[in-house]
């Protein structure tokens, strides 16, 4: 018998059943492209069937990292940067969670780039929703990873230096077996997305775009968009690491001219996850680790057995 | 009674120098022995001088002691360009020159003369003479090539030693049949036989034989290290988290090797940062987890170790301190990392901190943490340093004779969940102002539980685990946290005392210290008392929270005392002032962080300090007390 009969269950779910009793408008101002977010993920989570007991939600820090508190779940809303080393760990330890982390452009490709990348190396089967409005927020309206060269702020005051980080690309040369990019103005593709990243085995990394409206006024370029995958102009096989790379290239490099393409740009549906892949070579056991402390008949095995080399 | 023996090999890093090490120990403790191994090597994967010393006797042995008597030099085979010497001197000479000054009086010297040139030790022949040492030259490395392979002269070297101090070989032989077979077997026995029988010819001139023992039970010999894996393992640990650094390297990578056989993870990852953060991740989840790093990677860990305080997450972490600051001396011990992990990240601490100071210690200790750390949903660290980290220890096998403990302590069943206190919205209180059985804790659920949704936060949060600035709430949550650690002081009292006491009741003086200095504070309080100064010592365990009673007691007993610990700043002695505001004008410090353990002279020196005014020994810094 399991010891988690949440996740057993087999029930019918609304969105609603994602609301907890506190409003985001605490957090997030009007017109914040977050709301898109949480919308899209609690109609995704709805479509899945996922009780709000299985799934746990990890996130970093920022307004971004709020989202936590706005979605009925288990949810762990932990430091700048580190939302993924978090919930990784938790999927390993119970592989029949369902896990998500969320975080900003600044929280992912910022402070915790490296974490981004060796997650995406190890193709850990969880989702990852990026917030990119191009912007620090929460704290009041610094340059970000993601802001492009140019932009002006109190932080660059002379317009940025930096070229922008290229997340789609950067998330595919890591390793990311599924890469798409939304956006918040449109949460009906975001909820399609959100479905498919979520059902994916291995580690799906979703650049949302969201607009600022309080510091970042250029989000405006994030309408209208383009869905490269209804769009007979954009024609390349979304499975094709190369064709997808091409396509990345093309669409992030005209994010900043104002020509916004989303949909899904990469998607490898057979490589096995990091679970998988360990279990095969021996690293992991095939039961949820979890499940073995609330086992009464499973005899746990002491040090005493394993001193042979000592002796 | 025989003399203790206490055998130094010394050679160049990656001269297998450590192995032949760690099998000479074992054949000593197989032939019932007790032995204890203090290792010496440099920040270097080949080449270099090293040396580890086994000092083997009838009767326990719990410290390196005052230097060795009998050398074994081997030489370096990979010592460097002699263009080099301005960086590294005379590598080729340096296993035979570096060792003299700690070799006792009629100590025995073996060199090998195949690759070590005594003419080029600086007054050589005049320092054997005053000494009265006894010294045989012989060509290991040609008889190893003779007979096998060059590589082989350590083992030549070990067939000499049992020769001259009539050791059985069988021992060894026997310890070779187990770890190795077929022809590499063959060559390692024939150049063992050969090399013994080759002494065996001699004359000896010296008095020194190995002593003989017996034990009662079976032994194995362990690290300070090997004893940390091995008591997370019986209490429960399924999951580990690590980035490889000296000297941590060595519990994470047993740990790593033994979890997959019990259905346990280990996962190497990108950076301590994220190693502390899955360990917290896996926990969460509803795993036995830990992490550790030594103290570079340890300053990266401190901020997901306030997260862990603030989302009251269980976790162990493991702190190896070497000596620093910054990446310091990689291989070299040091105990100042102390402040470090009392205090590291923001706010208020609310931690554990344990100090093992032995094997045994390590081990019991461990499982303590896991414990605490369980039941009252805190970090706990286990402090120690790279000179227990290395050392090996027998310790009788039915030691490790317990039972498992996978209890995950303050966590509730999903029955116990629907029974448990909830907000009017539903929402389960997982962070509860006043939990309901009086204590500080709140009883927490695990994700995928029915009916225990909560948000765990780093930022101040309500029962339901909302964020929440609101001033009642934070006095009511941070009180919680801090009064979990008057329990914890209690429960440690009420479990067993941690606490090391050695000496008569009544002395005089009185020496503190913590960590893996222990056993040498032992020796040198007998020694002491033996002189007739009435001194004992106390070795303090529980750091955080402070056993403050205990060392309230010790030093009310005493006129005088000397805090020895091993860092230049007297860290350890803050630490009591700190928290008991009291007894400055009784505390004297001795200090040493030269990179080098104390021996047990030294402290015998800085006792006597105190107690005739002597001056004390050259390698340690005395610090009188505070105040008059």
């Amino acid at each position: 018998m399991s010891a988690f009969n949440a996740i057993d269950s087999d029930r019918e779910v609304e969105r609603d059943d994602y609301t907890p009793g506190i409003e985001p408008q605490a957090t997030w101002c009007p017109g914040c492209g977050d709301f898109g977010v949480l919308k899209a993920l609690k109609g995704a989570m709805a479509d899945l069937g996922k009780s709000p007991e299985e799934i746990l939600l990890v996130t970093g820090i920022g307004c971004s990292g709020k989202l936590s508190s706005y979605f009925e779940s288990y949810g762990f809303h932990t430091i700048h940067g580190r939302a993924l080393p978090i919930a990784r760990a938790a999927k390993l330890a119970n592989p029949d969670l369902e896990v998500v982390a969320a975080g900003g452009d600044g929280d992912g490709y910022g402070i915790g780039g490296n974490h981004f990348v060796h997650t995406a190396r190890e193709n850990h089967d969880i989702t990852y929703i990026v917030f990119n409005n191009e912007i620090f927020g929460l704290t009041k309206g610094q340059t970000s990873p993601t802001s492009p060269m140019g932009h002006k702020s109190k932080t660059q005051p002379h317009g940025s230096a930096k070229a922008p980080i290229r997340p789609m690309s950067s998330s595919l040369t890591a390793g990311s077996s599924y890469v798409a990019r939304t956006a918040a103005v449109n949460p009906n593709q975001a909820q399609e997305i959100l479905v498919e990243a979520i059902e994916h085995n291995g580690f799906s990394h979703i650049d949302f775009l969201t607009q600022c409206p309080t510091w970042n006024k250029d989000a405006k370029q994030y309408v209208p968009y383009i869905d490269v995958q209804e769009n007979e102009d954009y024609e390349f096989d979304v499975s094709d690491r190369k064709e997808a790379s091409e396509m990345m290239y093309e669409s992030e490099s005209a994010l900043y001219e104002g020509e916004v393409l989303t949909g899904r740009f990469y998607h490898a549906p057979d490589r096995p996850s990091y679970g998988e892949e360990k279990r095969a070579v021996g690293e992991m056991p095939d039961e949820p680790l979890v499940e073995r402390y609330h086992d009464d008949s499973y005899e746990w095995e002491r040090s005493y057995d394993l001193l042979d080399v000592h002796k | 009674m025989t003399e203790e023996l206490a055998w130094r090999i010394a050679g160049g890093s990656g001269d297998g120098i450590d192995s032949t090490s760690q099998n000479f120990a074992k054949a000593l403790m197989r032939s019932g022995l007790h032995v204890f191994t203090h290792r010496h090597y440099p920040s270097r994967i080949r080449g270099g001088h090293t040396y580890v010393e086994v000092r083997a006797d009838e009767e326990p042995v719990e410290s390196r002691g005052d230097g060795y008597n009998f050398l074994l030099a081997l030489g370096d085979s990979f010592a460097r360009n002699p263009k080099e010497e301005a960086y590294y001197g005379n590598e080729e000479v340096k296993p035979l020159a570096e060792n003299l000054d700690e070799l006792r009086e009629g100590g025995v010297i073996v060199y090998d003369e195949g690759l070590v040139d005594p003419s080029e030790v600086p007054d050589f022949e005049e320092r054997v003479e005053e000494n009265d040492w006894h010294v045989y030259p012989l060509d290991l490395r040609g008889l190893a090539r003779e007979k096998g392979r060059e590589v082989m002269r350590n083992t030549a070297g070990v067939g000499a030693t049992a020769a001259l101090l009539d050791y059985e070989l069988q021992h060894i032989e026997d310890l070779m049949a187990d770890a190795m077979s077929g022809e590499v077997l063959e060559t390692n026995l024939d150049i063992l036989e050969i090399a013994y029988e080759s002494v065996q010819d001699r004359e000896f001139t010296h008095d020194l034989r190995a002593p003989e023992g017996s034990h009662d039970e079976e032994q194995v010999l362990l690290s300070g290290s090997n004893a940390i894996a091995y008591g997370a393992l019986d209490e429960g640990c399924r999951f580990i988290a690590g980035y490889p650094m000296t000297p941590w390297t060595e519990v994470f990578t047993l740990m790593t090797q033994h979890l997959p056989k019990v259905g346990g993870i280990s996962e190497q990852v990108e950076d301590e940062i994220a190693a502390a953060a899955l360990a917290i991740g896996a926990s969460h989840a509803g795993v036995k987890a830990m992490s550790g790093s030594s103290g570079g990677g340890f300053a990266l860990m401190s901020e997901p170790l306030g997260l862990a305080e603030m989302t009251e997450t269980p976790v162990v972490l493991i702190e190896a301190m070497r000596a620093g600051p910054s990446t310091g001396m990689p291989t070299k011990p040091e105990q100042g990392d102390l402040e470090h992990v009392l205090y590291t990240s923001q706010g208020d601490s609310t931690r554990v901190v344990l100090a093992p100071a032995n094997v045994k210690e390590a081990y019991d200790q461990t499982r303590a943490a896991f414990r605490i750390a369980y039941d009252y949903q805190i970090p706990a660290i286990v402090l120690y340093d790279q000179k227990l980290s290395g050392e090996l220890r027998n310790v009788d096998e039915s030691f490790f004779d317990r039972e498992p403990s996978p209890d995950l302590g303050s966590t509730l069943s999903e029955d116990e969940i629907a029974e448990a206190a909830h907000h009017a919205s539903g929402k389960f209180q997982r962070f509860q102002h006043e939990p309901e059985d009086g204590s500080n804790v709140s009883p927490r659920s695990l994700p995928g539980q029915e009916g225990g949704r909560y948000l765990a936060t780093g930022n101040e949060h309500t029962p339901e685990g909302h964020i929440s600035e609101d001033p009642r709430n934070r006095v009511a949550q941070m009180e919680r946290r801090l009064g979990k650690l008057e329990d914890i002081r209690d429960d440690l009292d009420a479990e067993y005392d941690h606490q090391t006491y050695h000496g008569p009741e009544d002395a005089d003086y009185g020496i503190l210290t913590f960590g893996s200095h222990q056993g040498t504070v032992h020796e040198a309080v007998d020694r002491l008392n033996a002189d007739g100064h009435g001194v004992k010592s106390i070795g303090v365990s529980d750091l955080m929270p402070l056993a403050e009673r205990e060392v309230t007691e010790f030093l009310e007993s005493v006129d005088e005392a000397l805090v020895v610990e091993m860092n230049a700043t007297g860290q350890f002695r803050g630490l009591i002032q700190r928290e008991l505001g009291r007894f400055g004008p009784k505390m004297n410090s001795l200090l040493k962080y030269n990179g080098e353990p104390f021996e047990p002279h030294e402290i015998v020196e800085g006792l006597e300090t105190i107690a005739e005014g002597d001056e004390p020994a050259p390698t340690t810094r005395f610090v009188p007390a505070a105040g008059d």
